[in-house]
């Protein structure tokens, strides 16, 4: 008998995606080649093409729009409990399709298929649900007696949860008598041509979904199509910036959820043990490309070493490696493009003086990989306190007293989420109360749920999404 | 013997009922949806194909096989003896149980059946499973065991104290049962069912880790809940911690309602993950159980030909 418990390697079939040679867009009702160039979206893990995406071009757009126009009408005119019924199948077939859909989007985005079955998956099937309900209540969500869709909404989504991110977007929008245009990140755009899929086979009329595979190009052929009636991104703060830019005086209604560099504070009355697995949920997550994540640990100095000693240890046994496998914990980075960023961030935190760490592991040769790193010494004025490194990358720092956390919380351009860990509900209260976050967190990390609206504060963007908040973004309330 | 004699630090600790109470409130709180959420996050590795036999095999040698009735009869107890010597007698690669765990007066009929083995005998005592009698009672019981042969001795604490905030009267019962038992190990029952809360759980944890305890287990098995996940890693956390602390490395046991090979394996990730791949030794994890060995044994079959077995190809004893 070995001497060692070695997992041996229990790979989820590949086979289950179904995954097609090439993949089309979706416009009022169809799929067809889009007019734009067909790319190879590649698997981030070994770097082999997965299918090849018949991308969008410009007539796309219009035609798209167009298709979103002359379906809005009829659409809200629909009872709520009929788009309701609509909403209800969908969430249905992406359950029924669930495993096939967690082993696409592990394979298009890099992520664990633990966490695209356990998260991802169920969580959008959730949305749909939970707006399912909303469709015939509008007019009791407290938004007035007769609430009005505002009519055809443009989507952009960004590429680290490329389902769950169509869900937020599409669900709401339905629920309310919107139509929608809604364009996938370009290296991730599987998921949302398969979930145009359920939504054909669900009977949604025709043009009241659009699905549109492209690049940014096409993204500002959207946002600035005078079509368009309000446009929902999702994404980095530097291109909610030029949107919203674009989008200045238009009369174009715009939510933006952009980047952050949340504060996971933890006091030294905190549940270490489980302070710990939210300070590794929180970073480690999707190979930190979560825009909520924890990439800031404030530690009160008097635990400092007592926590950063456990939480080396845990780290230790992470599994880094091949996604498809159920026993990973950190996958692959998700582009070339993303891997070179963090690796540019990291080496700064380095120059500038920061204590780089990392567990023992062996990370594959092929795809795009960066180790799970933390990162202790750092000072509020480093790159890595400041700036968004959307990757598997900590950065510590302390405080001594509640005052001091919450001004380094807070001390950022950012502020879309915080956690708190502490064994003292006032104090919780407090805290969440000073946090100039839109989401705090108390006792946990990263935890999602449809009801639960979420947005940010400061250059994290406005509008919320989730909750009966959620509706507000698409529906004529001013 | 205690971990507590030439370690004046952890000494101090137990100086009156009211240092030890600071010192077990002191220990950093649980937070009970963490706890189980990591729990359930383990629960989802998958382990198959080599890890799973190495799991199964690994599982066996910790088993406790245990019969704890009023109707037990010497008979039984030769029958499951048998069993652990021989878990299937038709396939002899499988490995001997831990121990077999009996009542007070089964010992000497255990003993004799295990005689030049490697199966330990362990025998409840201090008046189990409620604790409910004076000290000498239950002192009196253990050294009945351990003059039988008993090589493991598994107490109950009184929960009663316990939940008083008795905490250093706990403690010294558990320093008497340790010198009752003489060479034979002790395991401290800790009744989690009884405690409610993971935050006893962790405090119990210590307490009997500081009194001296080998091993420190779950339930008596007659309680429910018994062993449950959430349960097993706070217990596993204590262990790991109290390692780190003292430098030595003692023992946890889960008893009780764990009957699937799937839900052993699942502690065995847990205990590799949590506690650390020195804890994946009978000597320092047990499982507590009557049924889950042939559950073990049906699987381990399964791995082995591809088919399942009936029932009726594992003994019942």
């Amino acid at each position: 008998m070995s001497a060692r418990f070695d997992y041996a390697p229990a790979p989820e079939s590949r086979e289950t995606a179904r995954v097609k040679p090439s993949y089309q867009i979706f416009v009022g009702g169809k799929f067809r080649d889009g007019s734009g160039e067909a790319v190879k979206t590649i698997n981030p893990a070994d770097e082999a093409p997965i299918a090849e995406v018949a991308e969008a071009g410009p007539a796309d757009v219009d035609d798209a729009i167009a298709a979103a126009r002359k379906a809005a009408p009829r659409w809200a005119a629909l009872p709520g409990r009929t788009r309701g019924k609509y909403l209800f199948r969908i969430a249905r077939a992406i359950q029924e399709r669930g495993r096939e859909l967690a082993v696409l989007e592990s394979l298009d985005n890099g992520k664990p298929i633990r966490e695209a079955r356990d998260v991802d998956v169920p969580i959008s099937a959730a949305h749909f649900f939970y707006y399912a309900g909303w469709a015939d209540k509008v007019q009791h969500a407290g938004f007035g007696p007769n609430p009005k869709p505002i009519g055809v909404a443009g989507q952009i989504i960004p590429w680290n949860f490329p389902l769950l991110m169509a869900a937020w977007k599409i669900a709401p929008a339905l629920a309310c008598g919107n139509t929608v245009v809604l364009k996938p990140a370009e290296t991730t755009p599987l998921t949302a041509l398969v979930l145009a899929e359920i939504i054909a086979e669900a009977d949604v009329p025709p043009g009241v979904v659009n699905i549109l595979a492209g690049g940014p190009d096409i993204g500002r052929a959207i946002v600035e199509h005078d079509g368009i009636d309000k446009i929902a991104f999702t994404g980095s703060t530097e291109v909610g910036k030029i949107i919203q830019r674009t989008l200045a005086g238009t009369g174009t209604r715009l939510s933006l959820e952009l980047g952050g560099k949340a504060a996971n504070i933890v006091f030294d009355d905190a549940p270490l043990d489980q302070a710990v697995e939210g300070i590794v949920n929180g970073i480690f997550f999707n190979q930190g490309q979560v825009c909520c994540a924890g990439s800031r640990l404030l530690v009160q100095e008097s635990i400092e070493d007592e926590l950063i000693e456990a939480l080396k240890r845990r780290l230790a046994t992470l599994r880094v490696g091949d996604p498809l496998d159920k026993n990973t914990d950190v996958g692959a980075i998700n582009s070339a493009a993303q891997l070179a960023r963090i690796r540019e961030l990291t080496d700064s935190g380095e120059a500038e003086g920061a204590t780089r760490w990392s567990p023992p592991c062996d990370l594959p040769d092929r795809g795009y990989w960066f180790a799970p790193t933390v990162f202790t010494g750092v000072s509020q004025a480093h790159r890595i306190a400041r700036e968004e490194i959307f990757g598997p990358v900590l950065s510590v720092l302390t405080f001594r007293t509640p005052d001091e956390a919450i001004e380094k919380a807070n001390n950022t351009p950012y502020g879309l989420s915080a956690g708190v860990w502490t064994d003292k509900g006032s104090r919780i209260l407090s805290m969440a109360n000073r946090l100039r976050a839109g989401v705090v967190w108390a006792n946990t990390f990263n935890r999602f749920d449809p009801t639960a609206p979420f947005g940010g504060y400061k250059e994290s963007g406005f509008g919320r999404e989730g909750g009966r908040h959620g509706l507000e973004a698409y529906l004529d309330v001013h | 013997m205690t971990a507590t004699a030439d370690r004046p630090a952890l000494g101090d600790l137990t100086r009156d009922n009211a240092s030890l109470r600071r010192f077990l409130h002191g220990l950093p709180g649980v937070d009970q949806v963490g706890a189980e959420g990591r729990a359930a996050s383990l629960a989802t590795r998958s382990i198959k194909t080599t890890a799973k036999a190495w799991a199964i095999d690994m599982a066996i040698r910790m088993v406790d096989l245990t019969t704890l009735e009023g109707a037990d009869t010497p008979g039984k107890v030769r029958s499951l003896c048998a069993k652990a010597l021989r878990p299937d007698p038709s396939d002899l690669s499988v490995p001997p149980v831990a121990a077999v765990c009996v009542y007070p007066d089964l010992v000497a009929t255990a003993v004799e059946a295990l005689r030049g083995s490697s199966v330990q005998v362990a025998s409840v005592a201090t008046a189990f499973p409620s604790g409910r009698a004076s000290l000498e009672t239950k002192l009196h019981d253990v050294r009945d065991a351990v003059a039988a042969g008993a090589g493991e001795i598994d107490m109950v604490i009184d929960r009663g104290a316990f939940l008083a905030g008795r905490y250093l009267q706990v403690y010294d019962e558990i320093v008497a049962t340790k010198a009752a038992c003489d060479d034979a190990h002790l395991k401290v029952i800790l009744e989690t069912g009884e405690l409610a809360t993971l935050d006893n759980a962790r405090r119990a944890s210590w307490l009997a880790l500081l009194a001296g305890g080998d091993f420190i287990k779950t339930s008596t098995g007659k309680v429910t809940p018994a062993a449950t996940p959430p349960v097993a890693l706070v217990m596993l956390q204590a262990a790991r911690d109290f390692a780190d602390l003292s430098g030595e490395l003692r023992g946890v046991k889960l008893a009780g309602g764990i009957r699937a090979e799937k839900e052993a394996v699942r502690y065995l990730v847990m205990v590799n993950e949590v506690a650390g791949e020195q804890w994946l030794d009978p000597a320092l994890f047990r499982f507590g159980a009557s049924s889950l060995l042939n559950d073990l044994l049906l699987q381990r079959h399964k791995l082995a030909t591809g088919s399942y077995d009936g029932p009726d190809y594992v003994t019942v004893d």
